[in-house]
């Protein structure tokens, strides 16, 4: 157990040695959330049905959740595959490092990058669009849990999307659809109140659109709650499903996961 | 004579392709075991089986004294694998990721040394992205070898090398050799074979066809030799006294002369032909 961990936090230091490296790959993975924050922020402008909450927060708070997946489930995914592909994981199952050792890896750097994207992404919404920070604790309380449950779902999840793509090649492409559609519909960029009921309930499946709601609770605080669905943050509920997914994910992960591409065992 | 690997009655499909069927195999320890055959033979099934990669249909196996089939983190720090395509860690230094690996296991070599080992230490500072692909070969010999393993398998390891390269890449083989390391290669190469392994086999259509010394492979060594001079040429099993009478006739010199016996090439392609 000490091992996995221990070689589990070198991993996590060589993991985000490597993506820091690869500067096109940082600069698109942080920047993408930043630029759609400020184009959005900037388009639409104005309150929210007299509730004092600006357009441009809504969309900070909705952005957050975007980002933390797009670190933890878009390159994550992605960036398995390409183990997959190039030979990493396979050399890495012929080393006696114990295999917990490698999704530790790969969760502890998610976290530390998606740490760095949500602190990018407050500031640029503080500094430009008024973005309040909480006050209290408990808000804050709130932010690290929501954050912390939503990021280890996400991931989860990206690493058992990244058995699906055949190849390295195609990771981008099988990947980043499930990601982009989960944003429209999860009420990222998308007003949920203009989507049918549906929709809503297939968004209500997935983590992103609970881990948006919890953000929002922490961002738009009570006079926000009126502008939900239900008319409230149903925090509970979040905890809930992404306590579920986090449990799911793991199963998933567990009978998912290939060491090798397809048709190689 | 103590054995590393031993095989009996190997068997693996791949849904209705027999990769590998009923396949014998001893390895000692220490020794350099080169295993060759054309592609599809069922070579790198039998290796990757081997190496605890892939589950076996059938068959007796044991790799020091353990199925690899139930390969555990004990097992898996004895063993060395140097696989056929790598493309990892592109940016990290060599020295990054040596000492990485290092890590892995419980009683590692010194990354440094091992550097050096490889004759890479001019090259420790640089990403491995910027690495020739002789030198990038070098890297995961390099990674096979800091956990001090007994045993080290090399998958066809100087594929695309220059002539220069591939002797220094001997060199480098022979020396762990020397340590006491047993070593499965598989090669394409003949003259690899001929160079650096004690023993060969000669792996077609899912069986080993022959096995034995590069020297006396598929019966070399009793083969009859081809002599050719300038006058004519003949095959002969005493080329050595068609060679004495030759030198009487032309009284000291013989114009021409060659005695030829066959390469082991000739040989595994006469094996190869009658297997299929």
């Amino acid at each position: 157990m000490t091992a996995t961990l221990t070689i589990g936090l070198a991993r996590a230091s060589l993991e985000t040695k490597l993506f820091f490296r690869q500067r096109d790959a940082v600069i698109f993975t942080f920047s993408f959330p930043i630029i759609l924050l400020v184009l959005f922020g900037s388009i639409f402008e104005g309150d929210l049905e007299g509730t004092g909450i600006t357009v441009a927060q809504l969309y900070s708070a909705g952005l957050i959740g975007a980002g933390v997946m797009g670190v933890a489930f878009q390159n994550l995914a992605i960036g398995i595959a390409i183990d997959r592909d190039d030979g990493t994981l396979k050399r890495l199952a012929g080393t006696p490092m114990p295999r917990a050792a490698y999704f530790v890896g790969k969760l502890v750097s998610s976290l530390v990058l998606s740490a760095i994207e949500v602190a990018l992404l407050l500031a640029v919404a503080v500094l430009l669009f008024d973005l309040e920070l909480p006050t209290d604790v408990t808000r804050w309380a709130t932010l690290v849990w929501v954050l912390t449950l939503g990021l280890a779902g996400a991931a989860l999840l990206g690493i058992a999307v990244s058995s699906l793509p055949r190849n390295a090649k195609s990771a981008a492409a099988v990947v980043s659809m499930p990601y982009v559609l989960l944003q429209f519909i999860s009420g990222v960029y998308i007003p949920f109140t203009e989507l049918p009921s549906w929709l809503n309930d297939v968004a209500a499946l997935f983590p992103l659109k609970w881990m948006c709601q919890g953000l929002r609770s922490v961002f738009l605080g009570d006079a926000g709650a009126a502008l939900e669905l239900t008319g409230s943050y149903e925090l509970p509920k979040v905890a809930l499903v992404l306590g579920l997914w986090l449990v799911g994910g793991l199963v998933l992960c567990l009978a998912t996961f290939r060491w090798t591409n397809r048709g190689e065992s | 004579m103590t054995t590393t690997i031993h095989v009996r009655g190997l068997t693996k499909r791949y849904g209705e392709v027999q990769a590998v069927g009923g396949l014998d195999l001893d390895i000692h320890t220490g020794e350099v075991f080169a295993i060759l055959g054309p592609n599809g033979a069922g070579k790198s099934t039998t290796v990757e089986i081997l190496e605890g990669y892939r589950k076996r249909d059938a068959g007796e196996v044991s790799v020091l004294g353990v199925d690899p089939g139930q390969a555990t983190t004990a097992w898996r720090a004895r063993v060395g694998i140097v696989l056929q395509t790598a493309n990892d860690a592109a940016e990290l230094t060599v020295r990054e990721t040596v000492r990485h690996f290092a890590r892995y296991y419980p009683d590692s070599k010194d990354p440094d040394e091992v550097i050096d080992k490889v004759g890479l230490s001019e090259k420790a500072g640089a990403r491995i992205r910027q690495l020739s692909g002789g030198q990038r070969r070098r890297v995961d010999v390099a990674l096979g070898i800091v956990g001090r393993p007994e045993l080290l398998f090399l998958d066809e390891p100087t594929t695309g090398f220059d002539p220069e390269a591939r002797r220094q890449f001997w060199d480098l083989i022979r020396s762990l050799s020397a340590e006491g390391t047993t070593i499965v290669l598989t090669t394409h190469y003949l003259d690899e074979a001929e160079a650096l392994a004690d023993r060969v086999a000669v792996i077609a259509k899912g069986r080993i066809v022959a096995e034995g010394t590069p020297g006396t492979l598929g019966g070399r060594a009793t083969a009859s030799a081809r002599v050719t001079w300038a006058d004519g040429h003949a095959e002969t099993d005493t080329p050595t006294a068609l060679v004495r009478t030759l030198a009487d006739k032309y009284d000291g010199e013989i114009p021409g002369l060659q005695v030829v016996r066959p390469s082991l090439e000739d040989i595994y392609l006469d094996l190869i032909g009658d297997a299929q």
